[in-house]
C-alpha cells in the first residue's frame, strides 16, 4: 500500500529540462519511477531522453497522460506559478522541490489552495518522497524529488522529515540494520508549506503497510508538538522522534527559512519534553534514530 | 537581514508610516547641517549601529551614551564629533563595540504614552499577524508573559488584506479616541510596507502619542525575508556588511550557509537539518561546535575549498568534524576539496571525517593517500566521539 504514491503512480515533471530537473527525472526514471511528462513552456513537442513527452501546460500534459503527481523543480521565483498550475489542471499530488521561494508567494498559495481539499501540496524546499521498490536496491519504487534512491529498502517504516538529508540518515540508518520503509516524506523546511508533520502522521497510521514510524523535526514552530499531542491520542503505531537545533543560538536562521528559534516553547528541548509526554521514544543522538525506533518497536 | 534605523526611517518615509523628523550624516558638518534644517531646538543625536542598547552605551574613548539631547546645531555638531568614527560597547555588541559611522539627528518628542505594534508572519496560520499592546517600551516578551491579556492578535487574510474594521477593532481595544484615525492610518501604512517589502517581521517599540496628540513610529525593527530580497534591489542596497560577522559575508560569497558560535570543534555538513544536529551531537559528547555550516547538497571542491579556509579563519578552532551525506552529492568530490584545503592551509589540526553515500569509496581511497593525518569515522555518533577525544 504505501502513503501518497506507489509504483504505479504517474508522474509529471515541472521543468524537466533544467539543469537541476533534468537530471532528477533521469535519475527517477533510472530508479524505475512512472515519469510520464514533463512540462516546460515553448518547449511543447520535444522529447526527454528520447522517451518522456513534454508539454506547454501541466492542463495539457495531465489530459495526454493521465498525470496525478507532479514534481516542481523550477526556480524560486516562478515556483507559486507552477504550484498554482498544477492545481488548477487537478494534479492530486504536488510536490514542490524549489528552495527560496519568497514566504509571501506560499502565503498566496496556501490562502488560494485553502479553498480545495482535493489537492495535496508537499513542501516546498523539500527532498520529495519515495516508496521503495521490491527489486534489488529498492528498485522499482517511486521516487519524487531528490532522495537518493539506493539507500533506500521496501518495509514497513513510515518516515517524515523537514531535513533531507537527515532523512537519509535515518533511512539508511534503517536499512543496514535490516529494516525497510513503506514511504518516506520530506515535508520541507520553509516557514510556510503544504503538508505537516501531522498530515502524514495520520497517513501512516490509516496505512496498513506501515507498522512503524520515524517522525524527524527542528527548532521553529508548533508542526512536530501539534503531531505529538495527536499521536498520543489517536496513533496505534510506535513511534521514534528527534528534534535537530538543541545548539542553535536564538534568533538566528539555521539554513532552513523555518529553522529559528522563536520563544521559550521553540527550543529544541521543549519540543524533545512535549514528544517524550505524549509517548514518541525521543532519539538522545541522530546517530541512534533508526535504533530508537527498534527498541520502542520490541524488535 | 537588519538594517539602520535611519534607513528604517527612508521605509517608513516612502510608506507614509509617520514618524519624526530627521536625518542621516556621516560628519560633524552634515550634523551641524542637518540640524539647522530640523530648525527646531529639542533634537536627538543617535548613533548608527545594529545593536540595542545603545543610550546605555560607552565609547571606546571614553565618551558615555550612543544617543544624546541636544538644543542646538552646534550641539549636534559636537556630539556627532565624538561618536563618529568612534567605537560604540553596548550590552549587545560584546566587548569588541561597532564602529559608529553615521548618525541620525532627529527631532526629540515629547512622549504622553507608549504602545507596541508588530506585524509578523505567522507560519501556523500563514498568514500576517498583527500584535498590538497598550504596554509599548518594554519587553514585550515579558509583557505576554505576565499580562496576556494585554496582547492582542490580529490575523489578516491574506487575499484580502488588512480590512477597515479590523483597524477599528485594534483602536477599540487600545483604548484610543482623539488619536484613534492617525494610527488607523499608521497601521495601513505599515500593513503595506510590510506586504510590498516582503517583510517576515517589522516592529515598532514603541509607537509614541506625543503631548500634541500625534501619533509617531519611533523605534522600529525590521526582518526581510532573504528569499524575497532579489526583487527589492533597495532594501538588498541596505546591507550594511561592516555589521555583520566577516566569517558569514565570505561565506555567502560562496553560496555557503555559514553562522559562527563560540565552541571550537568546527563542522563542514551538507545539508541543514543534518549541519544542526552534527552540532548537537558534539555537544551530546561533552564538545562544543564553533560553528553551523551547511555546504549544501551539490557543493563543488571549489565550495568545499573555501568553507575549509573559512571555519580555520576562527582562531578559536581546535579541530574539525566533516560530516557528509552524500546522497547524490559525490563524496570524492568532497575528499578531493577537503586535500586540496588542507595541503594549501598547513593543516595541522586534528580532522575527523565521516563520509557516506554516493562514490563512498573513492572518496574515502583519496583521504587515505592523501597522506594527511585524517581520523576516518563510522557513522556520526563516532566521529562525533572521536572529535571530541582529539580536542580535550
Amino acid at each position: 500500500m504505501a502513503i501518497l504514491i506507489d509504483e504505479n503512480t504517474k508522474v509529471l515533471v515541472q521543468g524537466i529540462t533544467g539543469a537541476f530537473g533534468a537530471r532528477h527525472a533521469k535519475l527517477s526514471l533510472e530508479y524505475g519511477t512512472k515519469i510520464v511528462a514533463g512540462v516546460t513552456p515553448m518547449k511543447g513537442g520535444q522529447k526527454f531522453e528520447n522517451t518522456v513527452p513534454i508539454f506547454d501546460t501541466v492542463g495539457e500534459a495531465v489530459k495526454e497522460t493521465g498525470a496525478t503527481a507532479s514534481a516542481i523543480f523550477v526556480p524560486p521565483a516562478f515556483a507559486a506559478d507552477a504550484i498554482l498550475e498544477a492545481a488548477d489542471a487537478g494534479v492530486e499530488l504536488i510536490v514542490c522541490i524549489t528552495e527560496g521561494i519568497p514566504v509571501m508567494d506560499m502565503m498566496r498559495v496556501k490562502a488560494t489552495m485553502g479553498c480545495s481539499s482535493k489537492v495535496r501540496l508537499v513542501g516546498p524546499n523539500c527532498p520529495g518522497l519515495v516508496t521503495p521498490g521490491h527489486g534489488e536496491k529498492s528498485h522499482g519504487g517511486c521516487r519524487i524529488g531528490i532522495a537518493p534512491g539506493y539507500i533506500h529498502k521496501r518495509g514497513n517504516v513510515g518516515v517524515v522529515s523537514r531535513s533531507g538529508t537527515l532523512t537519509y540518515e535515518a533511512v539508511w540508518q534503517l536499512t543496514q540494520l535490516g529494516y525497510g520503509q513503506s514511504t518516506c516524506v520530506g515535508i520541507g523546511g520553509d516557514p510556510i508549506n503544504g503538508t505537516s508533520h501531522l498530515d502524514v502522521l495520520k497517513m501512516f497510521n490509516d496505512d496498513p503497510e506501515t507498522e512503524a514510524i520515524i517522525m524527524i523535526g527542528e527548532i521553529g514552530g508548533a508542526a512536530e508538538v501539534e503531531a505529538a499531542r495527536w499521536a498520543k491520542e489517536n496513533c496505534t503505531k510506535p513511534i521514534a522522534g528527534f528534534i535537530a537545533g538543541a545548539t542553535a543560538p536564538p534568533g538566528r536562521r539555521m539554513g532552513h527559512a523555518g529553522a529559528i528559534v522563536g520563544g521559550a516553547e521553540d527550543t529544541a528541548q521543549a519540543k524533545k519534553a512535549i514528544l517524550a509526554e505524549c509517548g514518541i521514544a525521543v532519539a538522545e543522538t541522530p546517530g541512534v534514530m533508526a535504533k530508537t525506533l527498534l527498541e520502542k518497536w520490541g524488535k | 537581514m537588519n538594517i539602520h534605523e535611519y534607513q528604517a526611517k527612508e521605509l517608513f518615509d516612502r510608506f507614509s508610516v509617520p514618524s519624526p523628523k530627521g536625518k542621516v550624516a556621516s560628519t560633524p558638518k552634515e550634523a551641524y547641517d542637518a540640524a539647522k534644517w530640523l530648525a527646531v531646538n529639542n533634537l536627538v543625536v543617535k548613533s548608527q549601529v545594529h545593536a540595542g542598547g545603545r543610550g546605555k552605551g560607552v565609547f571606546k574613548n571614553g565618551f558615555k551614551g550612543g544617543v544624546h539631547l541636544v538644543e542646538s546645531p552646534e550641539g549636534a555638531r559636537d556630539i556627532a564629533s565624538k561618536m563618529l568614527g568612534e567605537t560604540l560597547v553596548t550590552k549587545q555588541t560584546g566587548e569588541a563595540g561597532r564602529l559608529v559611522r553615521k548618525v541620525m539627528i532627529a527631532e526629540s518628542v515629547t512622549i504622553k504614552k507608549e504602545l507596541y505594534l508588530a506585524i509578523l508572519m505567522d507560519r501556523a496560520t500563514g498568514k500576517p499577524v498583527i500584535i498590538a499592546s497598550t504596554e509599548g517600551g518594554m519587553d514585550i516578551e515579558e509583557v505576554a508573559e505576565k499580562t496576556p491579556d494585554k496582547i492582542l492578535r490580529e490575523f489578516v487574510n491574506p487575499l484580502a488584506g488588512l480590512q477597515a474594521y479590523q483597524v477599528r477593532k485594534i483602536c477599540h481595544s487600545l483604548g484610543l479616541q482623539t488619536t484613534a484615525r492617525q494610527y488607523g492610518r499608521l497601521l495601513h501604512s505599515l500593513y503595506k510596507l510590510f506586504i510590498d517589502c516582503d517583510c517576515s517581521m517589522v516592529e515598532i517599540n514603541p509607537v509614541v502619542i506625543t503631548t500634541d496628540d500625534h501619533v509617531y513610529a519611533l523605534d522600529a525593527k525590521f526582518n526581510f525575508d532573504d528569499n524575497a530580497l532579489y526583487r527589492h534591489p533597495e532594501i538588498q542596497a541596505m546591507r550594511d556588511t561592516g555589521e555583520e560577522d566577516p566569517r558569514e559575508v565570505a561565506a555567502a560569497e560562496y553560496d555557503l550557509n555559514y553562522i559562527g558560535l563560540d565552541g571550537n570543534i568546527a563542522c563542514l555538513v551538507n545539508g541543514a537539518g543534518l549541519a544542526m544536529a552534527t552540532m548537537d551531537i558534539i555537544k551530546h559528547h561533552g564538545g562544543e561546535p564553533a560553528n553551523f555550516l551547511d555546504v549544501g547538497g551539490g557543493a563543488s571542491k571549489e565550495q568545499v575549498a573555501a568553507a575549509f579556509k573559512i571555519i580555520l579563519g576562527d582562531k578559536n578552532v581546535k579541530g574539525i568534524f566533516i560530516n557528509i551525506f552524500g546522497g547524490i552529492m559525490d563524496c570524492n568530490i568532497v575528499a578531493e576539496g577537503v586535500v586540496a584545503a588542507a595541503k594549501e592551509t598547513g593543516l595541522s589540526l586534528p580532522l575527523v571525517v565521516r563520509l557516506e553515500g554516493n562514490n563512498v569509496e573513492a572518496g574515502k581511497a583519496t583521504l587515505a593517500s592523501s597522506g594527511l593525518n585524517i581520523v576516518s569515522a563510522d557513522g556520526m555518533d563516532d566521529g562525533a566521539k572521536k572529535i571530541v577525544a582529539a580536542v580535550s
